[in-house]
């Protein structure tokens, strides 16, 4: 070094992870108050609604809403007693007690187990016996889900005090393996679809909120602080973190609905791996999906001067995801198959074809490999993109002797 | 390389007087080219700590590329720069501040929180830096627009937040690029004024601009660039001393024997002979012209200016650049 206070300077600099921080640190609180988040928070309302007023959806959850209602394989006096008390008890606790019907005359001719397995109506499970010594028959998930509210209910319709509950009698229904596959397909394309849409959602956001960081000509002064490497990782940190509020406000008002209409996950086929790590899958699927998405949208927005340019280069590469997500949905019918490799190890398709298989599979080694794979795919991605944006971007000055600055803009757009 | 960049910077350009300062700024052979398209040609610099420096040229001349290469926001095709002994300017982004030519700040947020923000982007703490933005707002007088927001300030305030932003982490370099394009003369002003307090109290300034004579008020050294190439880069003194010092004469006497002491560019324009001081010095020709009976009215010798070094070191087409620039910004 010819400089002889070189070394002094060392340590002169943020590193790659504290520089990222400071980005996302801002972008997720601007994001966070902004009028934007609002509207990101009240997206998944838009299909709903339209859904709603097509009737489709609408019908589909009401369906969902009243799913849950148990039936009653008692003397008539028993049925009756039974009906009036949770009738009584849901006026009083609402959604919590389930509504007791009489099942029908063909029905009452069959075991209230083969009357489960027909899955005829909203049944979720069926009390037998008599009030004083009933016998819940409901598949395995469901009988803790309403062991509860039977007891109570019983109780009640004999008049007993709020100590005194019969005891139940359980008797499990077995699922078949067929229907327990179809079951868990329809889980998996529940939880790609949700994945495709969140990931779609968000690549937009963080694509915009580059392309109006450029707009604002900030990009050159982060570009001079830090490397490009911390812009794109704080971006996409900040949007993951904005992701994560918005899914736990939608989880929340989500979850207090549905628990009001007495709903649950149970509904749904159990996944392979069972919910909890389900879930905790879906969560790291999601981020790597977005991250994926969103580094590929960075490096686009990042060489796009206008939104128009950015709508240009963004709509091939939706297109591309909405062909991956076919793919991956393609692939989920093919377990085992090449197909189904395919999709796992190519980056785009990775995340919604892994959690496809969580829900048919419960192998776990291959999700652990995947998800550091799709983490190498986002280092790569993230680099390249940075790389792109100092090549190809910052390649000239300004242009012509007047410069049109935001704040001369602003003047001329407030005239 | 065999020998140390500073040593052969220093036989390139050839500085006038032994500057023992290390240097804040080298840089060798830098070349950029767009689309086929050579912005900047094998650019050489050399500015030492401490030391105001300008880089002086018409729009278009390789100002803000050399500027961008020079601090890693772009990376050369050729050549290598070194920031205090840094081949990469990331590795001491705490130690640079940088205004670009373009200015930006996100318009939602407060004055003092986009000054803490830029500081924080330098790697001083957020509270920190919005708390040294408010004291800075204060010293300059903007005490009052602290807590507006980006898109509630005039075009005049938002720069002075963006150039206290620049200097919220009291930065060992400052590089300004056209810092005073778009001022009024009161904040152009005070700008040098801000440039001179950064030196005295040890910080390098480098800034780009088109207006020789804020290069010429404020600048020790210069680098004149135009057409990607720096045809000069060294002292303003150095720059001015390529030119002679131009003497006027006026005489009593219109013919006589000390016409033969004026020089072969001696032309006449009214009563006034004008010509560039002879490299035998002003006593000679003083002496000639006594001696030759000349009748000496009055005789003034005039320096050349930064603008005249100009001219000649870049050539007619550049100082009409520069000047169309200057017009342009003016109007």
């Amino acid at each position: 070094m010819s400089n002889p206070t070189a070394s002094h300077h060392a340590s002169s600099r943020l590193s790659t992870l504290q520089a990222a921080y400071v980005i996302a640190r801002r972008d997720f609180l601007a994001i966070l108050f902004s009028r934007a988040f609002l509207f990101f928070l009240l997206g998944p309302l838009f299909p709903i609604i339209v859904g709603g007023l097509a009737g489709g959806i609408g019908s589909e959850v009401q369906r969902e809403a009243t799913a849950a209602e148990i039936g009653i394989a008692m003397s008539e006096a028993d049925s009756a007693a039974m009906v009036a008390s949770a009738a009584q008890l849901r006026e009083e606790l609402g959604g919590y007690i389930p509504p007791l019907v009489t099942l029908d005359e063909e029905q009452k001719t069959l075991e209230p187990v083969e009357v489960l397995k027909t899955k005829r109506g909203n049944l979720a499970a069926i009390v037998s016996g008599t009030p004083a010594e009933p016998t819940l028959v409901a598949p395995e998930g469901q009988i803790d889900r309403w062991r509860g509210q039977v007891s109570l209910i019983a109780a009640n319709s004999v008049g007993a005090s709020a100590t005194q509950f019969p005891d139940i009698t359980f008797e499990k229904v077995a699922t078949s393996g067929a229907a327990e596959k179809r079951n868990r397909i329809q889980t998996a394309q529940a939880g790609q679809m949700l994945l495709f849409l969140l990931t779609m959602l968000l690549g937009g956001m963080v694509l915009s909120n580059l392309v109006e960081e450029k707009g604002n000509k900030i990009i050159e002064v982060l570009a001079a602080a830090i490397p490009m490497d911390s812009v794109f990782l704080g971006k996409l940190f900040a949007m993951l973190g904005v992701s994560f509020v918005g899914i736990a406000v939608w989880g929340s008002v989500g979850g207090l609905i549905f628990l009001a209409g007495g709903f649950s996950m149970g509904s749904f086929a159990a996944p392979a791996v069972g919910w909890p790590i389900f879930l905790a899958l879906g969560v790291v699927y999601f981020a790597m999906g977005y991250l994926i998405l969103g580094s590929l949208f960075l490096a686009i927005g990042s060489m796009a001067a206008t939104v128009r340019e950015v709508q240009t280069l963004s709509m091939p590469v939706t297109m591309m995801q909405l062909i991956v997500f076919f793919f991956a949905s393609y692939a989920m019918a093919k377990p085992g198959t090449a197909v189904e490799l395919a999709a796992a190890i190519f980056p785009f398709s990775s995340p919604f074809a892994m959690l496809a298989r969580a829900a048919q599979v419960d192998t776990l080694w291959p999700h652990a490999l995947a998800i550091a794979w799709q983490a190498i795919a986002v280092a790569i991605f993230v680099k390249a993109g940075a790389t792109l944006f100092r090549r190809k971007v910052m390649n000239s000055g300004p242009r012509g002797g007047k410069k049109a600055r935001w704040w001369h803009r602003r003047t001329k757009a407030d005239a | 390389m065999d020998m140390p960049l500073s040593d052969t910077l220093a036989q390139d350009n050839a500085p006038q007087t032994a500057d023992t300062r290390p240097l804040a700024i080298e840089a060798r052979g830098l070349v950029k080219e767009f689309a086929g398209t050579r912005a900047v040609d094998g650019v050489d610099l050399s500015v030492p700590e401490g030391a105001i420096y300008g880089i002086l040229g018409p729009n278009g001349a390789g100002k803000t590329t050399t500027i961008r290469m020079l601090l890693g926001i772009i990376d050369p095709d050729d050549g290598v720069r070194r920031i205090f002994g840094h081949d990469e300017p990331h590795e001491i982004a705490k130690l640079i501040g940088y205004l670009p030519e373009e200015r930006g700040l996100y318009p939602a947020m407060k004055a003092y929180e986009a000054i803490g923000f830029m500081g924080a982007l330098r790697g001083l703490p957020l509270e920190e830096g919005k708390a040294r933005g408010r004291e800075l707002l204060e010293r300059h007088d903007l005490g009052h627009a602290a807590d507006k927001q980006i898109r509630q300030l005039s075009k005049g305030m938002a720069q002075t937040v963006q150039l206290l932003g620049t200097l919220v982490h009291r930065p060992k370099l400052v590089v300004l690029d056209e810092p005073f394009s778009g001022l009024d003369a009161i904040n152009q002003g005070k700008l040098e004024r801000m440039i001179r307090e950064l030196a005295d109290n040890g910080t390098t300034v480098i800034f780009s601009t088109h207006v020789i004579h804020h290069a010429e008020r404020l600048c020790e050294g210069v680098a004149i660039i135009a057409g990607g190439k720096v045809p000069y880069a060294g002292s303003v003194e150095a720059a001015r001393d390529r030119i002679p010092a131009q003497v006027r004469l006026e005489t009593r006497e219109t013919d006589g024997r000390w016409r033969s002491a004026l020089p072969d560019d001696a032309r006449r324009e009214g009563d006034f002979w004008y010509f560039s001081l002879p490299e035998s010095g002003i006593e000679t020709l003083l002496r000639a012209l006594i001696e030759g009976e000349a009748g000496i009215q009055s005789l003034s010798i005039e320096r050349a200016g930064l603008h005249d070094a100009f001219v000649h070191i870049a050539g007619e087409a550049a100082a009409r650049a520069l000047e169309a620039d200057n017009a342009a910004e003016n109007n």
